[in-house]
């Protein structure tokens, strides 16, 4: 499309769209062609609730989970304080968490894992706030839904030695639902062979 | 177009893009290499990109000095054999850092490559793995060209009684020979010199040596940096070990 002072707004756009994960130029391209056309249905509500998250959103200050407010509605709700409290990486577990709808505690997202190779200690991750949440809200079992990897549990047992008062569980790991083991790597058969039960 | 096969072990991993990772391995014949992985977060390869995965690599690039692409063939995962171990978590996590801090890249390093994959293969034993990292550690200065004397005493030439070392000139220092310099002298415990108990309290007094001369000689030439936290993680772990 040629650039003129008329189009400059649309291209503006495409390259906004097209920075998005899982978007291209192609891609932003159509989308925001697709929007025009439907600007009515489509792209003045969007604009509209860009705009509204855009001056509303923010970090939940108790877990870090993001919302409207200066707390989230999990931690807002008493209904939540069951005493437990699932420790996640990033906000997307959280929502991952959420989705499958079998958690009824409450939340803290640590904002990433320990790396040493990227330089992030415990004072970059929301660590020292969880251990004061654990004092003050009266949590009786911290759950480390960390991911199966290096980082992901060398954070869960840094945060396990210095969690000594409370119970401090973790996921467990092995065959997925739907999974053949077959198609499974080693690393995985080697976890669920070593977590395995009585049945 | 450059093309090279070679057998290694995972350093780093780090996400580029939406689909792919730059890994950094230390190959045999190729040292420590860079390179992307494309695809490297799909379900498929993402469980063995991990550190300490040892894997089949092809490098390839169109000139050398570029970052190449890598092609890897999964050979072992070690992630399941460390995740519920504290020492063995610790103890990569020190290993692959201080590799990635401290080796130059595509410098090989054969004999180093052979002691670390020992050490790797080693993971998991409690009993032996201190001792044998304190022993990669020393391999590791003496690869990069600080290796430390501890066959004689610097000041006598004796070999009783060798306690210290001097942290100018990494050379093994006796009792007798430090005389009103002893307090500026690095501690020398036996286990270094392959006797005594090798306690978790005396090698991780060991550890404060060979942690002294990686931090003021290797890492200090190479614009200096700190030594990585995930090293301090491991030493306050084995001197935890009774």
């Amino acid at each position: 499309m040629a650039t003129d002072d008329s189009t400059a707004d649309i291209e503006r756009l495409i390259e906004l769209m097209a920075r998005l994960p899982g978007l291209g130029p192609r891609s932003a391209r159509r989308a925001v062609l697709h929007l025009i056309k439907k600007r009515q249905l489509q792209l003045l509500p969007l604009a509209e609730a860009l705009h509204r998250v855009g001056t509303t959103a923010r970090e939940c200050l108790n877990c870090g989970n993001i919302g409207t407010g200066d707390v989230c509605g999990i931690c807002a709700s008493e209904k939540r304080a069951t005493g437990e409290l699932c420790v996640v990486e990033d906000v997307a577990d959280l929502w991952a968490m959420e989705r499958a709808g079998v958690f009824k505690g409450r939340y803290h997202v640590l904002g990433g894992t320990l790396s040493a190779l990227d330089a992030v200690g415990p004072e970059e991750l929301r660590i020292p706030q969880l251990i004061d949440r654990v004092a003050a809200e009266s949590i009786t079992e911290v759950i480390l839904a960390l991911g199966a990897t290096i980082d992901g549990q060398t954070t869960a047992h840094y945060i396990a030695d210095r969690l000594q008062d409370v119970k401090v569980t973790s996921l467990a790991q092995g065959v997925p639902v739907g999974g053949e083991l077959d198609y499974l790597d080693d690393g995985t058969i080697t976890a669920a062979l070593k977590a395995r039960r009585s049945l | 177009m450059i093309e090279w096969r070679d057998e290694g072990a995972l350093l780093s991993a780090r996400t580029h893009g939406e689909t792919s990772v730059i890994i950094e391995a230390l190959t045999r014949s190729h040292g420590r290499v860079a390179g992307i992985v494309r695809g490297g977060i799909s379900r498929k390869l993402a469980p063995h990109i991990q550190p300490g995965a040892q894997l089949d690599l092809t490098w390839k690039a169109r000139l050398d000095e570029h970052l190449g692409t890598f092609t890897v063939e999964p050979k072992r995962s070690r992630t399941a054999q460390v995740m519920g171990d504290r020492l063995a978590l610790d103890g990569l996590n020190s290993l692959c850092a201080l590799l990635s801090a401290t080796l130059p890249e595509r410098e090989p390093h054969p004999a180093l490559y052979d002691r670390t994959m020992a050490l790797l293969d080693l993971l998991g034993d409690t009993d032996l793995w201190p001792l044998a990292y304190l022993q990669w550690e020393l391999a590791l200065l003496d690869e990069l060209g600080f290796g430390l004397d501890l066959r004689s005493c610097a000041v006598t030439g004796g070999n009783d009684a060798l306690i210290y070392i001097s942290p100018r000139s990494g050379r093994a220092v006796s009792a007798s020979g430090a005389g009103d310099w002893a307090d500026r002298l690095l501690p020398l415990p036996p286990v270094m010199l392959g006797s005594g108990d090798a306690t978790g309290a005396e090698i991780a007094k060991a550890l404060g040596t060979t942690g002294y001369f990686i931090e003021h000689r290797a890492l200090k030439a190479l614009g200096d940096r700190p030594l990585p936290s995930s090293r301090q993680r491991l030493v306050d772990r084995i001197a935890s070990l009774s």
